[in-house]
């Protein structure tokens, strides 16, 4: 049944993917999207597809499915159900220091930036942790929540002090801070699939683990779990995948909180489902919102970010009112 | 009793420091004017004191009166304002993390100014921006608290709902700033920063004065029912207070306050998180003393910040936000580690 409805959930992908390449300001027949690969001409409409279309839907899905699982990952091992790479000022981070390395080190080139966004993401993804896990009581969610939120509001004052001090990169950085997958190309997948591939990789294998400690520490250890060091292998997964999704497309919001908790309902509790119906369908979403987007102000876009972030609203107010059994 | 002797003290500290912040940051600048003679230049304002204090060169006194002194009396009002208005949201809430910053307020207020800015800009008088922020404010904050009510609003309810409210708001505003002239752009981003440059007497300052002067009293007055929030929902009632009635009451005075100094100011962040932290630390946590001291210390904090953000980096001036959150989040993450266990 479960394997089932991830295969249906991959057709759909798949549909949309194909939804994605297909419209948007100019609507490409099928038969020519066919064309471009296997007869490609260099004609207009093949240009657009090889070289914008099709590494959109692909960044989309690449980017919408690792900030799914890295939201997942970060539930269980914060013991947050709003946990996300974006509450908990991972994606903050890892958008300062690309905008501070951009601006003030003259840093360029796709590598770097990768880079740079995976060293920002674990810098503000430790402090966080670190914060939230203090004192004699652990790690609440009320403590970490707002931990998290304190440090991303932090780090978006520095990026915007740092924006209005340097006009020359202003309107450039300012399209890619809400989170945005139009006019990327193949390079920049290029730069960022290996790392989200092995998040991706070892957040799969840690399912199993995962399941255990998402019971609470006490039993994780008791079962003979090292929980310390599961957090902090979780935790390099995290990094990974929310890092690379950051340098693709810019702190992309709440992707990782929406698509966790449908997830949950549909396949319930057991993480070896959880992660890859996470995968699946918050690339479907992250395409899906992106494909709607193009058509709320056409012919101008809504960065994806701004979809996403509106979409996750009633999703909080669901969690904190559904009450004190989910936190 | 000792307590409340060591309150006013540290008021009366509080309130030198802060005066003596005034007349140096008044004097600092691309032009440094000597302290005396910003002293001088204050107390001539006062008609029968003219002829004893003596006169100021005419140049320095037009800098000090016309250009120095409303940016700081702006910065005094706003970082009172931010700083109670945090205070008090940390009451209810019953966290001491809470602030104005992560719960909406600020963003709705900033959205309310950027479509202001998109909309009206070049037909409205800019006048009516702080209104706008003020309104934005509002309705955020109603939003928030009809959507975390259910039989009742509850701190946790209001937190979890209240940042991803934020981070919507946030995201709507970016949008709007990106999909609108680069002119524009710069004075939607510089107002979500915050920044106190330019300020004149008769806009900003006495825009902001009689909301500072008539809810800053209103919020001392109601310091009983802001403790008895802090006890908890179940002692609170149980000792006849009508909870969510004081609540809701809190609540608007606080969005009331930030909303004020944030249409004047901008968005100008970690005021109203750490000013009440330091507060609580100084005299304890009875909000009756924690009330007056944050607002000094937030007067402090922003006037310090300002003044850094506009002569460190001469001749450009970097707006006061970006600092309030460069002192602020240090502070604030050194708090935590020193609170770990409570």
């Amino acid at each position: 049944m479960r394997l089932f409805g991830l295969i249906v959930s991959l057709l759909a992908l798949a549909a949309a993917m194909m939804g994605s390449i297909t419209f948007g300001v100019t609507d490409i027949p099928i038969s020519t999207v066919w064309d471009s690969f296997v007869a490609f001409n260099g004609g207009n409409e093949h240009l657009i597809i090889r070289t914008a279309r099709l590494p959109r839907a692909l960044i989309a899905a690449a980017v919408g499915g690792s900030l799914a699982v890295a939201g997942a990952v970060m539930q269980v091992i914060t013991r947050n159900p709003i946990a996300s790479p974006s509450t908990l000022g991972v994606n903050a981070g890892a958008a300062f220091f690309i905008v501070m390395a951009a601006g003030w080190l003259g840093v360029s080139g796709l590598q770097s930036f990768t880079w740079i966004a995976l060293i920002g993401a674990a810098v503000s993804g430790g402090i966080v942790f670190l914060l939230g896990s203090m004192g004699r009581d652990g790690m609440t969610p009320v403590k970490i929540t707002l931990a998290g939120a304190s440090m991303a509001a932090f780090f978006h004052s520095l990026t915007q002090g740092l924006m209005l001090s340097d006009g020359k990169m202003f309107d450039q950085v300012l399209i890619w801070l809400v989170g945005s997958v139009a006019g990327r190309d193949m390079a920049q997948l290029a730069a960022v699939w290996p790392y989200m591939a092995a998040g991706m990789v070892i957040a799969l294998l840690l399912s199993r683990q995962l399941n255990v400690l998402s019971m609470g520490d006490e039993i994780a250890q008791g079962l003979g779990q090292k929980i310390v060091y599961m957090r902090m292998i979780s935790a390099a997964a995290v990094i990974l995948l929310a890092g690379g999704s950051v340098a693709a497309a810019g702190p992309i919001a709440f992707v990782g909180i929406i698509i966790p908790h449908i997830v949950r309902h549909l396949v319930g509790n057991d993480y070896r489902w959880i992660l890859p119906y996470s995968a699946v369908l918050g690339a479907l979403l992250l395409v899906a919102a992106d494909l709607g987007s193009r058509y709320i102000a056409m012919p101008k876009e809504v960065p994806v970010g701004v979809m996403t972030a509106i979409i996750g609203v009633p999703f909080f107010v669901y969690i904190a009112r559904k009450g004190r059994k989910a936190l | 009793m000792r307590n409340n002797r060591r309150a006013v003290q540290v008021s009366f500290i509080l309130l030198a420091i802060c005066a003596a912040a005034i007349v140096v940051s008044t004097g600092a600048g691309a032009q440094f004017i000597s302290p005396l003679h910003v002293v001088k230049a204050i107390l001539g304002q006062v008609p029968f004191l003219k002829e004893i204090v003596g006169h100021v060169p005419r140049a320095e006194e037009v800098v000090i009166l016309k250009l120095r002194l409303p940016r700081i009396a702006a910065a005094v009002l706003i970082g009172a304002a931010l700083a109670v208005a945090g205070a008090i949201l940390q009451g209810v809430i019953r966290n001491p993390l809470a602030s104005p910053d992560v719960i909406g307020i600020t963003e709705g207020a900033s959205l309310g100014a950027v479509l202001f800015i998109f909309i009206f800009t070049g037909t409205v008088s800019i006048h009516w921006m702080p209104v706008f922020a003020i309104i934005g404010a509002f309705v955020i904050s109603g939003l928030l608290y009809v959507f975390a009510w259910k039989g009742g609003v509850s701190p946790l309810r209001l937190v979890l709902i209240g940042i991803g409210i934020s981070a919507a708001v946030k995201s709507v505003s970016y949008m709007l700033i990106i999909s609108g002239p680069l002119q524009l752009a710069d004075r939607s981003l510089t107002f979500m920063t915050g920044t106190i440059y330019g300020m004149s007497w008769d806009k900003d300052v006495l825009t902001l004065l009689p909301w500072v002067a008539v809810l800053l009293p209103i919020a001392w007055l109601q310091s009983r029912s802001v403790d008895i929030q802090a006890l908890g929902d179940e002692i609170a009632s149980s000792v006849g207070a009508r909870v969510q009635l004081q609540r809701l009451l809190l609540i608007g005075l606080s969005v009331a306050l930030a909303g004020a100094a944030i249409s004047i100011g901008g968005a100008i962040a970690f005021i109203g998180l750490i000013a009440p932290h330091m507060a609580r630390k100084l005299v304890g946590p009875a909000f009756g003393k924690v009330l007056p001291v944050s607002a000094l210390l937030g007067a402090i904090l922003l006037l310090l910040a300002d003044l850094v953000a506009r002569t460190a980096f001469l001749p450009r001036d970097v707006p006061a936000g970006v600092f309030t959150a460069a002192i602020g989040a240090p502070f604030f993450l050194y708090q935590l580690y020193r609170n770990r266990n409570r």
